[in-house]
């Protein structure tokens, strides 16, 4: 229970429903210290909320201290991806880690039945077991975000909300069980910045990732100069100042070159790659060891498109796009068949040849979506 | 509506708050009833000042102090406070390192006493610091909250008059357990609580000798009540509960009654795999700290919650978050810091609690034990 409208609608639900609701909070991170405020609580405005929301349904409610996890698992290896040129996602690190690991322990160590959450995604209980489908509200799936669960993990989650027609539908719920948090609005930016600036936070834990260096071409020639490498990401075109426009045509970031501090740019046009090999990968079916056609997901806002896919060995996996797209390094993709979730990994930098790598993403840097 | 998870609940966390004594609830309604304020001149208000000065008066005489010498403050903590910005000005500050928050908190630059492995404060330590310079203002408490060890305070109190120091003492967890006494310790204040007695929260006091008594500076001046020491009209009715716990516990001994319950609950803890904190030491009767290696202590503290078993871990956070035990380091127990929760009986507990816990705690060690190792 983040305190926030979804979660609290799935508490309130699986309460009415006559179950024996338990409530958990995870306290991820120091709140008064995010928001730089000395001496205010660590808990936040969300924790009380949730507290709220718990008394209001009479259920019975704890708040776990996941910071010290939630620190070396989500926010120094969000420093530590920015700071090798990647663009993490912090909350499939978050679900991998403190979500669906440490709290689902905590659920399974409690006698829990399942682990029921507020993401929007659907679990389907198939022929030849659990399955993990995009929700019923294409505006707020989250299916790539969940992309890493287990299938052992996804047997003993419930996802309540999956099946919701909009988020219209889950506040209309909210006000229905009377929850004092209906109205409130949806969480922006990632939790643990809650300013946004997220570049600070990178430049505090990995001074290495903050230093300025060279925005240079393809083939070498300098262009330009940054003010760090955290602060660009594959496919992106601002910051890039004088060096935006080379030989007539819009640049924008083709490859970062962190062991150099380079950032290295290419027309626009021709930015996309045709294949792209991830690491970590998850398997919700038999991984492939011949190519079968699927359709990815790149990015978290994006519709899926269609390729290609097989398993490699060593956790891997190679995709071949139908249309050359931009893929940025860190960023998940994940594998759809129609509407099921068939695995994903993280998109791994293509090897460096001569003096630059091309790969590629189309969002600016901080638009990282949620969940 | 649902309802809670909990069954018919058994109260083990006394040291959070000891349960309303019959005696303080008597006390405080009857104050509740009585419309005057003691600062007043007409016979409402002497009718309050008789029932403040009857409390104090009683206060005073279980805990070895002159009346004259006691101030009520809003609880522990504030007395704590009161103390340490009161009489610790210009002083250097030690502050035993398994002191409360409400001491932390109010001395952070406070040089840290170092304590044993049994959680008892080094006293050689104590000499050395104290024989470094200038007059000192060391706090050490007469229990831990946390593990129930009772620390060396007589011999500190010696320790700290020949070097000129002043001792101060927060004896919140202590007072009404075992014997605690300013006079008899030879320390020069005490910090108490009212709902740590017995009494309702709201209410505590800071005994002070006469010396320091006189050299006190207050923290809230405001109409200049308690003598100009404590601003603020006093709430008759959890000072009328506070003493009407404290004359209790007076009254009767609780350690040959909660000792053995006590001794009880640890036996079977041991049996199922816990690890006693502090079990070498000298312990306040009712409480006792146990380790599960392996098991988280928020884990512990939520699966015995939901099996109807009331206990807890280290410093809680207003948010409930149990942080790791500032106290258990200390004590250099490494990973056990994070994996030991607090049993501590209240003055009425019977035999069918222990029994209720036994049995839950060995079901959860059975469960969570397993998985751990």
């Amino acid at each position: 229970m983040s305190g926030g409208v979804d979660s609290s609608v799935v508490a309130g639900l699986l309460a009415e429903a006559g179950h024996e609701v338990v409530g958990i909070t995870l306290q991820l991170y120091d709140h008064g210290a995010a928001r730089g405020r000395k001496g205010a609580c660590c808990a936040g405005q969300d924790i009380h909320d949730a507290k709220r929301v718990a008394d209001h349904l009479g259920i019975t409610h704890y708040v776990i201290d996941a910071e010290a996890r939630f620190r070396a698992a989500v926010i120094e290896d969000f420093a530590a991806a920015y700071a090798a040129g990647e663009t993490p996602v912090p909350c499939v690190r978050c679900n991998q880690s403190v979500k669906f690991g440490d709290l689902l322990t905590l659920a399974r160590d409690l006698g829990a039945e399942a682990l029921a959450t507020g993401h929007y995604v659907r679990r389907v209980e198939g022929a030849a077991g659990v399955e993990l489908h995009r929700a019923a509200d294409p505006e707020r799936d989250q299916s790539w975000f969940l992309f890493a669960t287990t299938a052992e993990q996804l047997a003993f989650c419930r996802f309540p909300l999956g099946e919701m027609a909009s988020k219209a539908v889950v506040r209309a719920e909210a006000a229905r069980l009377g929850l004092p948090v209906a109205a409130k609005p949806d969480s922006q930016d990632i939790c643990f910045v809650p300013d946004g600036r997220y570049a600070d936070l990178v430049a505090r834990l990995r001074p290495d990732a903050d230093a300025p260096g060279e925005i240079v071409s393809r083939d070498g020639r300098v262009l330009g100069r940054h003010q760090g490498v955290a602060q660009y990401t594959v496919g992106q075109a601002k910051r890039l100042g004088a060096a935006a426009v080379d030989g007539g045509e819009r640049q924008v970031v083709v490859a970062l070159d962190a062991a150099r501090r380079r950032v290295v740019i290419g027309p626009r046009a021709g930015a996309g790659v045709r294949t792209v090999r991830l690491r970590e990968v998850n398997w919700l079916v038999s991984p492939p060891s011949a190519p079968i056609p699927c359709a990815v997901k790149l990015r978290a806002r994006e519709a899926p498109q269609p390729a290609d896919m097989r398993a490699l060995p060593g956790g891997g996996a190679e995709v071949k796009l139908a249309a050359a797209a931009l893929a940025a390094p860190g960023q998940a993709c994940v594998f759809y068949d129609d509407g099921r979730v068939l695995g994903g990994g993280f998109i791994v930098a293509p090897q460096v040849d001569g003096g630059a790598a091309a790969a590629v993403s189309g969002a600016d840097r901080g638009g990282v979506a949620q969940r | 509506m649902p309802t809670r998870a909990c069954p018919a609940h058994t109260y083990l966390d006394a040291n959070a708050t000891e349960p309303l004594r019959p005696e303080a609830r008597a006390a405080s309604l009857a104050a509740l009833d009585l419309a005057g304020n003691p600062a007043s001149v007409h016979g409402f208000g002497r009718a309050a000042r008789a029932m403040l000065e009857n409390a104090r008066e009683t206060i005073a005489a279980r805990f070895g102090a002159h009346p004259a010498d006691l101030v009520f403050t809003s609880g522990g903590t504030e007395a704590n406070a009161l103390a340490i910005s009161g009489l610790g000005a210009g002083r250097r500050l030690i502050a035993s390192a398994i002191e409360h928050a409400a001491v932390r908190a109010a001395a952070p630059e406070a040089t840290i006493l170092p304590v044993d492995r049994q959680g008892v404060a080094d006293l050689a330590r104590l000499a050395a610091l104290l024989a470094e310079g200038k007059a000192a203002f060391v706090a050490l408490m007469l229990a831990n909250n946390e593990t129930g060890v009772i620390q060396p305070v007589a011999e500190a109190a010696s320790l700290c008059r020949r070097f000129g120091a002043h001792l101060h003492v927060d004896a919140v967890q202590a007072a009404g357990r075992v014997a605690c006494d300013l006079a008899a310790l030879g320390a020069d204040s005490l910090a108490l609580s009212g709902h740590k007695l017995g009494g309702p929260a709201g209410a505590g006091a800071l005994l002070l000798t006469d010396a320091a008594a006189r050299r006190l500076s207050p923290l809230i001046a405001g109409g200049g009540q308690e003598r100009g020491r404590r601003g603020g009209t006093p709430p008759l009715p959890a000072i009328a509960g506070f003493a009407a716990a404290a004359a209790a516990t007076g009254r009767t001994d609780l350690a040959p009654l909660l000792a053995p319950l006590r001794n009880a609950a640890e036996a079977a803890a041991i049996a199922a795999g816990a690890i006693v904190c502090g079990a070498g030491a000298a312990r306040l009767p009712n409480t006792t700290c146990l380790a599960l290696p392996g098991v988280k202590a928020e884990t512990q503290v939520i699966a015995l919650d939901l099996a109807g078993i009331a206990v807890s871990a280290g410093a809680a956070c207003s948010s409930g978050k149990i942080a790791e035990s500032h106290v258990l380091a200390a004590m250099g127990l490494g990973e056990l810091a994070g994996q030991a929760i607090r049993v501590s009986l209240p003055w009425n507990a019977v035999e069918a609690d222990i029994a209720a816990f036994a049995r839950a705690y060995r079901d959860m060690a059975t469960r969570l034990g397993r998985r751990a190792a």
